[in-house]
């Protein structure tokens, strides 16, 4: 099932954050990538939530995908040794759901049959711990991020698709509209959603694929393509990374995992570094901040993206959007009161916000951020 | 005894065309060109370096191969029949000069470049920005940062020191001796002008070139000849030579007629002497010798330039670079075995050694698998022809390339090998005044600065064909090169997928 192939792929995306910590259910974030219908292909789509798990915030959630059976008794093998399972179950889903505006459900768009959603893996999804005497010399946070890549890249026929604590990653093949109404995203509230909709240029039919990109709490969400791939792979494998997707969007996930937990790098500053700024305008800037710009370009090279793109990047705290060094993709963004947008296209806020407070379009290589209040929990 | 050699060379007049103006017979310097009421060529002294041909106002002069100076023979060619009559009639080893020139497999000529199409935009390098700048020296694995005060991000982490490039294409070690005054002075005004490198080889560094000290990379070889305090501290960076592509192994001998007064300060030996470089450093016989010199050189320049260290390619290279790194060294510089010298044996030149491209790729990959790439630049030389070269080297895994043959041939270099003579026409490798006078310095400057200029704007159509616009991310992305014809484990070593696969 899984893709041997590489795929890159064209998007739509879609980020919406209450920073004073307001809940809200999936229906806004399904409107607003609905609106860009056009920008997907029925290949891919997902979002990612934060804030979803108040009851299980202090646990792991892991969000799994299981080719059958078998994949899911090899994979609970491992987690049993790995972690306690507080709680195991099946994701809530419709099967057969359709999202009910004009944008979709064309059934002539997903070939015989009206079903949008078709072949979905099992989709489990564990509540764990993880025992102190099994982590060893390596923090905790360091042992998860080890036991899921020893998953993916190791357990036939399983996929990990989140692994962060109070948030989760929804998604699959289909328009993304369908796959919120699949995964009964209206019956979620979360402070953060980002949501993403995908025309990849090929037929991949693989769950795993989908946006977002998830490694503990971080997510990505990803609009466009990473010419820059081949290095920044070989940069992180040596830190252990192990790039088994086949897409260029799993890099960021990883950089971010490397830059801001491992190399204790600032959000913001990890941004600048994935999109450095030009020389001539580095030359050019106050002693101090030169000194830290010469010194990421020289150290990161490997960490720099290029290529077109625009990403949210989600995290427990927040979320960032950020585009390419000469933008070469779409992004907007806009606040009302707490309240921050982030969207490939303006339409997509608009129709989910009417009354805003502010709309533009950031630079080139400057990050947006949101950033959750600090008395939220 | 008399020579039985056929001459290798057919120089021909064109009588009605030539004019009698004497300018072939004053520019062969190897007794080519007689007069007596006419030009009358000696073809055994020709050595083909068109020197004669490029500057006879008539164009009345052509150069051909002697064809049938040898019956055709498959097993038996010609040059294989002359070096047999040579050493028969000498008893000597042959010597050759520059590269090796045998019809090994070129790989670079089987790799092949990506490009975007549709799902990525190219980007046209005349309209956005495109970054060639890169840095040498040890980087740390990563980066710590403070807030002072008033909330500010500063950096902590404090760098080793770091050698900028505009270009990452820097002129190769050749030394005083080797080369010219005029060839270095060519070189050093060049790389100043273009922001790159010139590197003094092993022969000391004139001090007419010290203004240039912040484009010069000044060698320590195992000759140590013109190494003195002063010199140490007149540079961007200093170089360890262990080894050279063209004679891995091998030392090096430059005779004492080329020893005058100018030679003889530079390199602190008497007038007339033979300078002798031994093949080993003779205080370099393990890993933690070479680490005590890195750290010696270290100690002497207060820390403040990054020391390289150069070998040649051979079979074992990725662990020695491996060693190298581990010793202290900032910058490693693999030199593959089509580099080139002013003298070697040719045994050596056209038989020890392994490529670059594999050598580089070995490296590369090998520094990452320990988890050690970020220690040291990793430089790339040995017989680089063009910016399409020097891409893919980078792509690769080299942080800089090196042009040694082709910086020669853009200030008149014809590659005749005959750098060992002494007697170079264009007064590249020569110490003879009349000869030297040959090489402006300001117009060797300016083609060699036109040549870097030249590559850089083609390195940046092909950064933006790849849709990215900066150097480092393509150095290292092996997932941007394909194969052409190459065999299965060729594109394993090289890490890259033969032509025709995607992502």
């Amino acid at each position: 099932m899984r893709c041997d192939c590489y795929i890159p792929s064209g998007c739509s995306i879609s980020g919406i954050i209450s920073e004073s910590g307001k809940r809200l259910d999936g229906n806004a974030i399904i409107r607003s990538i609905a609106l860009m219908h056009d920008r997907a292909n029925g290949l891919g789509g997902g979002f990612a939530a934060y804030g979803v798990y108040p009851r299980h915030a202090d646990q792991y959630a892991l969000h799994m995908m299981f080719d059958n059976i078998e994949a899911k008794e090899r994979c609970e093998e491992r987690f049993k040794d790995a972690f306690d399972i507080v709680l195991d179950e099946e994701m809530p889903t419709r099967p057969g759901g359709v999202y009910e505006e004009e944008t979709s459900g064309r059934s002539a768009e997903y070939g015989t049959g009206s079903q949008p959603i078709t072949d979905p893996p099992i989709l489990w999804r564990y509540f764990m711990d993880v025992p102190e005497d099994k982590t060893g010399f390596v923090s905790e946070r360091e042992y998860v991020v080890e036991k899921v890549m020893q998953i993916n890249s190791g357990v036939e026929g399983t996929f990990v698709a989140s692994s962060g604590k109070n948030m989760g990653a929804f998604k699959g093949v289909g328009y993304p509209e369908d796959i919120g109404v699949f995964y009964k995203l209206d019956e979620y509230k979360a402070y953060t959603w980002t949501a993403h909709g995908r025309f990849p240029t090929n037929t991949p039919g693989w769950w795993g694929g989908a946006h977002p990109f998830c490694l503990l709490d971080w997510s990505i969400v990803h609009n466009g393509e990473i010419s820059s791939y081949g290095i920044n792979k070989r940069y992180l494998e040596p830190f252990g990374y192990k790039l088994e997707l086949r897409t260029d969007t799993e890099v960021v996930a990883y950089l971010f995992d490397l830059l801001v937990r491992r190399h204790k790098m600032p959000i913001e500053l990890a941004t600048k570094t994935l999109a450095a700024p030009f020389w001539k305008d580095i030359d050019r800037m106050p002693d101090r901040e030169r000194e830290v710009a010469t010194a990421i370009r020289q150290v990161y090279g490997g960490a720099l993206l290029n290529g077109p793109f625009s990403i949210i990047l989600g995290h427990s705290r927040g979320m960032v959007g950020f585009n390419d060094r000469i933008k070469l993709r779409p992004m907007t963004c806009a606040r009302k009161d707490d309240m921050l947008y982030i969207s490939s296209e303006e339409s997509a806020i608009w129709e989910i916000a009417p009354d805003l407070d502010k709309v533009w379009s950031p630079k080139a290589g400057t990050p947006v951020a949101g950033v959750l209040d600090e008395e939220v929990e | 005894m008399t020579s039985e050699l056929p001459p290798e060379f057919i120089v021909k007049v064109d009588h009605d065309r030539c004019r009698r103006c004497k300018r072939c017979v004053m520019s062969c310097s190897f007794g080519g060109m007689q007069f007596t009421d006419k030009v009358v060529p000696e073809h055994r002294n020709c050595v083909a370096c068109q020197r004669c041909a490029t500057f006879c106002p008539e164009s009345a002069i052509a150069i051909t191969r002697n064809e049938l100076a040898y019956k055709e023979n498959a097993n038996w060619s010609p040059e294989t029949r002359q070096n047999i009559l040579k050493q028969a009639e000498t008893g000597g080893m042959l010597l050759a000069g520059m590269g090796n020139p045998r019809e090994y497999q070129i790989i670079w000529d089987h790799l092949v470049i990506d490009a975007c199409q549709v799902t990525n935009p190219s980007i046209d390098p005349l309209r956005e920005p495109m970054e060639l700048r890169t840095y040498l020296g040890r980087k740390p694995e990563h980066l710590e940062f403070s807030v002072d005060a008033n909330g500010e991000l500063e950096l902590a982490t404090e760098l080793a020191p770091q050698v900028k490039l505009d270009v990452p294409i820097i002129f190769a070690a050749m030394s005083y001796g080797a080369v010219s005054l005029n060839t270095h002075r060519s070189l050093a005004m060049a790389a100043q002008k273009s922001g790159s490198l010139m590197n003094t080889g092993e022969g000391g560094l004139h001090t007419d070139l010290y203004p240039y000290s912040e484009n010069i990379i000044v060698q320590v070889a195992s000759g140590r000849f013109g190494v003195h305090s002063e010199y140490l501290n007149t540079c961007a960076m200093v170089e360890i030579k262990i080894g050279q592509g063209a004679k891995p192994g091998i030392g090096g001998h430059l005779p004492g007629e080329k020893v005058g007064e100018e030679i003889s300060k530079t390199r602190m030996i008497p007038v007339g002497t033979d300078a002798l470089s031994p093949a080993p450093h003779h205080d370099i016989y393990s890993i933690e010798d070479l680490s005590q010199l890195i750290y010696a050189i270290k100690e002497a320049t207060d820390y403040t330039k990054p020391v390289s260290v150069k070998i040649s390619a051979v079979h074992n290279v990725a662990a020695i670079a491996s060693g190298i790194v581990r010793a202290g060294a900032d910058i490693v510089t693999i030199d593959g075995f089509r580099g080139g010298t002013g003298a070697t044996p040719m045994v050596i030149r056209d038989h020890v050694g392994i490529p670059i491209e594999l050598a580089l790729a070995a490296v590369d990959q090998r520094l990452r698998d320990e988890g050690i790439r970020n220690n040291a630049s990793l430089i790339c030389a040995g017989g680089l022809r063009s910016s399409g070269d020097v891409a893919k080297a980078i792509a690769l895994g080299a942080d800089a390339t090196i042009i040694g043959t082709a910086a020669l041939v853009a200030i008149g270099c014809r590659i005749c090998q005959k750098c060992y003579t002494g007697n170079c026409a264009w007064g590249i490798a020569t110490q003879k005044p009349e000869l030297v006078r040959r090489l402006d310095p300001q117009v060797g400057a300016m083609r060699l600065s036109n040549l870097l200029t030249a590559w850089s704007l083609e390195l940046k159509e092909v950064l933006g064909s790849l849709g990215v616009n900066s150097i480092e991310s393509l150095r290292g992305s092996r997932e941007r090169l394909r194969g052409v014809g190459l065999d299965e484990q060729t594109l394993k070593l090289l890490g890259i997928k033969p032509a025709g696969i995607g992502q």
